[in-house]
């Protein structure tokens, strides 16, 4: 008890907030957590802002979703429909068709919950989609972050999962189409595909078992994972602490930007309330899913210009574009008695297989080609990496041919062409859209590094012409300060590696590989401008400056 | 570029200086220096900026009332029509937009023009320090060692065995989310029952057509009778026995060996079940003969037996054989003579044991 008395006094709070504070603190000690998190510090910069959209999104989703629950029956019992849609009335359609409509037309506000929910969820792909793209041209998975980079790859998987679970529930003509496809893509499995699509229908299609299945997997399973992931993602940021763009006073042992609060976290949490006002005025403003007017599901109807939510467009328009015949010979083939449907089983795995291979394994190729082992926390600006630059913009064309083949149809009504022109048209740009697009990428890349070369060693063009005595014109340069110039040459450029001997003095194979991609990669490169080629422009451009000054006297 | 000209070296070009960078780079010149903003030096701009965001958080006060007026006060009674609804969902959403909106510009206009603005470097720390790695390593061998699973390995094989069995009966728990397939896909509605045919009916009502009715030219939406009747799974047998119905002139078919008798006066049965994935192939080009699967632009030839000639699919749509009863109305002469729909791994199999 004389222990406790000759202990230092206790901290008294002063204030009503103190007083709350010190009570939580004292319980679950969150000073500490204060102390290391309350002015970490945040680069600043409009590219990172994809993320947070997406983590916006996800809330709002979750926010509204939950409201939908509240009211969405997910049977597919029979019943007539009698609310207050007058065209449907007394149609016969599923429990959850005729709760979508109530939802819709006769729950204040429910069409608006839907609406922004289902912006929502095509905002959050979409934003996890821009953002990947944003890390991978920036260099943003490479050491100590590839680990992330994978997380966020399975976070676009289950957003694009999350997001067709939830399109099909409402069981109307347009997501019952889409089932049916997914029917017709899973019996095409060899072996197991009859069993898998029997067991996820809960027998034939499309039975009475499906949409309670997806609602389940919907509204638990999916968003637990993403949630759980989430969870992950966030944590490698904070133990990473996040990457920064290149510029004067930022390297790879420092971040340069604002503390946490209040900057950063004012910045931070004004725009989630931006995100939520700029779903809801489009929830206002422009009609998504209109399920109404598509009617119940019927395996009978369908119509022409149906179309997936964008973000399954790419599957949907590879499987356009598979020939399934050629000439007389047959894609779809007989063997041993069994068949195999390669014309259905080729377009929806292999494209999105390879995607997503590639889009997973990118960081330890990059790490092995180039044996670069160190952590880097500066971000390569695009042009400063021109090849994996032509890699990113070659994949992302892929998948945009793909995606266009989603709405071939269209593009032959709206454009009047020939519906098999524009497949023939796609099929090729299949293949050669994404070798012109490393090509042309990885060029405007290196012109864009030549001209940064240019502005750095000369300064940037002012416009002003001036003649000089002996009757040369010349353009009036202006010098960069320090600052602007180191922006433009400070900088990594690799080169290329040749190939080593290993330990045993024999330039394995896999080196010689390794060599061969590192010269592809490395081959064609922009060296950043030296301090000694300024000086030897500095020269030049100084007496640019001196005959300006003498030009100008001239005049007066 | 013009000063280019007087000829000194052009420095713009892919010098590769290999190597040499590393010694003579630009020497980082730190963060540049810190400018204040009209906020910082003025203190009216600041009075300003203090009353915009005010402002901005006002707009979100009135946001928040439209809302609240547009839910209140719009009834969606039994009359109401589609005009209402869309108006209750514009003033909703400009509600909660204003609402949200004028919260996080007004925060983000206060955080950018009046909360310090100046760029702090921090240092990053390493994220595995040696030390840490080595007494991990130290503890995951102690405990290994306490446990003695590798002296005692008797324990951990059969360990090993346990757990490797044990999912498995979390697996065979699926068994029942479905009945197996066994030849369900391979039969539809349109077998004759009890020595009856069944006659082909109008999509959606039911109602028989009479080979009169089919004239050269049109097509027609096809169920079996019975249909409508059936008490449960009506739409999986839609999902396989709907059928489109055209009639052609005979002389245009071609009716291979074995199928000349499986139309009537140039009418044919095909399955609108695309054999790519199974989307209904709806659409009918009368002039040309051809049908369009609407989501995958599978083509099929109404001439060639519904062959494929453009597109996914890669298996003609099958024939349903048809015929006239006593009353003139289209009745199935039998099945489809294989498995309609998207292909499967068993189909061929099913295929062989209807034709045998």
């Amino acid at each position: 008890m004389s222990a406790a008395s000759t202990a230092e006094p206790a901290f008294v709070a002063k204030t009503k907030t103190g007083r709350f504070t010190d009570f939580v603190d004292s319980r679950v000690g969150g000073s500490g957590i204060l102390r290391e998190f309350g002015r970490k510090v945040f680069p600043d910069h409009w590219s990172f802002m994809f993320g947070e959209v997406a983590l916006y999104s996800f809330v709002i989703l979750l926010l509204s979703g939950t409201f939908l629950t509240f009211f969405f029956d997910p049977s597919m019992a029979e019943t007539h429909y009698d609310g207050g849609y007058v065209p449907l009335k007394g149609v016969e359609m599923s429990v959850a068709y005729s709760s979508s409509l109530n939802i819709s037309f006769d729950i204040r506000g429910g069409l608006f919950m839907r609406q922004v929910h289902h912006w929502a969820a095509l905002l959050f792909v979409a934003s996890i989609a821009v953002h990947m793209l944003r890390v991978f041209f920036t260099g943003a998975f490479r050491k100590p972050r590839e680990m992330n980079w994978v997380v966020g790859g399975v976070l676009l998987i289950l957003a694009m999962a999350a997001g067709f679970t939830g399109y099909s529930l409402p069981d109307d003509l347009l997501s019952g189409n889409g089932l049916r496809i997914i029917d017709g893509v899973i019996k095409s499995i060899p072996v197991i595909g009859t069993y898998i699509s029997f067991f996820l229908f809960g027998g034939e299609f499309p039975g009475t078992a499906i949409i309670s299945r997806l609602y389940m997997l919907h509204i638990l399973l999916v968003p637990a994972l993403i949630l759980l992931m989430i969870v992950l993602h966030l944590f490698m940021v904070v133990v990473h602490k996040h990457t920064q763009y290149p510029g004067p006073g930022r390297n790879d042992n420092n971040v340069v930007g604002y503390p946490l609060g209040p900057v950063y976290a004012a910045k931070a949490g004004g725009f989630f309330f931006i995100v939520f006002g700029v779903i809801a005025l489009m929830a206002a403003f422009f009609t998504i899913n209109p399920i109404w007017n598509y009617g119940p599901y019927d395996p009978s109807p369908v119509s022409a210009g149906t179309q997936p939510d964008w973000y399954i467009g790419f599957v949907d328009g590879a499987l356009r574009l598979m020939p399934g015949t050629f000439g007389d010979w047959h894609v779809e083939q007989i063997f041993f008695g069994q068949v195999f449907t390669f014309n259905v089983l080729l377009p929806a795995l292999v494209p999105a297989g390879i995607l997503f291979t590639v889009m997973f394994t990118y960081p330890w190729i990059e790490r092995w080609v180039t044996k670069d082992d160190r952590e880097h926390h500066v971000l390569d600006r695009p042009r400063n990496a021109p090849t994996r630059t032509g890699i990113g913009v070659a994949g992302f064309i892929w998948y945009c041919v793909m995606w266009a083949a989603a709405g071939s149809d269209l593009i032959a009504t709206h454009f009047h062409v020939s519906l098999n022109d524009v497949t023939y048209w796609l099929r090729a740009l299949f293949f050669v859209g994404p070798i012109i697009g490393f090509i042309v990428a990885k060029r405007v890349a290196l012109a864009l590094q030549r001209k940064d070369r240019e502005i750095a060693l000369h300064g940037r063009e002012t416009g002003r012409i001036v003649r000089l005595p002996h009757g040369e014109f010349i353009e009036v340069h202006a010098p960069l300060d320090e600052y602007k110039r180191y922006k433009l040459v400070g900088f990594e450029s690799p080169e290329v590696l040749p190939a080593v001997p290993n330990e045993h003095g024999v330039v394995t194979r896999k080196e010689k590989r390794r060599a061969a991609l590192s010269r592809w990669f490395f081959e064609d490169r922009v060296a950043p401008a030296t301090p000694a080629e300024l000086e030897a422009a500095h020269g030049h451009g100084h007496a640019a400056v001196e005959s300006t000054e003498e030009a100008k006297s001239l005049t007066h | 570029m013009g000063n280019h000209s007087d000829g000194s070296p052009n420095h713009s070009g892919t010098v590769a200086t290999a190597g040499q960078n590393e010694v003579e780079k630009f020497q980082d010149p730190g963060i540049p220096p810190h400018r204040l903003r009209l906020a910082d030096t003025d203190p009216k701009a600041a009075k300003r900026a203090e009353r915009q965001v005010a402002l901005l958080f006002g707009v979100s006060v009135v946001g928040t009332l439209i809302f609240l007026v547009a839910y209140f006060a719009i009834d969606l009674g039994d009359d109401s029509s589609i005009a209402t609804i869309r108006l209750q969902n514009a003033l909703l959403g400009v509600g909660t937009a204003f609402a949200m909106l004028g919260i996080g510009t007004g925060i983000v206009h206060w955080a950018k023009a009046l909360m310090p603005d100046h760029e702090v470097s921090e240092e990053r720390h390493a994220i595995r320090y040696e030390e840490d790695r080595q007494a991990a390593v130290r503890i995951v061998d102690d405990i290994v060692e306490e446990t003695g699973i590798k002296r005692r390995p008797l324990i951990r094989n059969t360990l090993l065995g346990a757990v490797a069995l044990a999912p498995l009966p979390a697996v065979a728990i699926f068994g029942d989310l479905g009945p197996r397939p066994d030849d369900k896909l391979a039969h539809t509605m349109w077998a004759p029952q009890d020595g009856k045919r069944k006659r082909l009916t109008r999509d959606p009502d039911g109602t028989p057509i009479k080979a009169s009715d089919v004239t050269i030219g049109s097509a027609f939406h096809v169920i079996p009778e019975g249909l409508n009747e059936l008490e449960e799974g009506k739409l999986n047998e839609k999902a396989k026995s709907v059928v489109l119905l055209m009639r052609l002139d005979p002389a245009s078919l071609n009716p291979s060996k074995g199928r000349e008798e499986w139309g009537y006066n140039g009418i044919v049965a095909y399955s609108k079940i695309c054999t790519h994935v199974g989307c209904p192939v709806a659409l009918y080009e009368q002039q040309t003969h051809h049908l369009l699967c609407p989501c995958h632009q599978s083509t099929f030839d109404l001439t060639q037996e519904c062959k494929v000639i453009f597109g996914p699919a890669s298996r003609p749509l099958p024939q349903l054989p048809i015929a006239v009863d006593d009353e003139g109305y289209l009745v199935a002469t039998s099945d489809f003579h294989e498995p309609v729909g998207p292909s499967y791994w068993e189909r061929d199999m099913h295929e062989r044991s209807i034709n045998s």
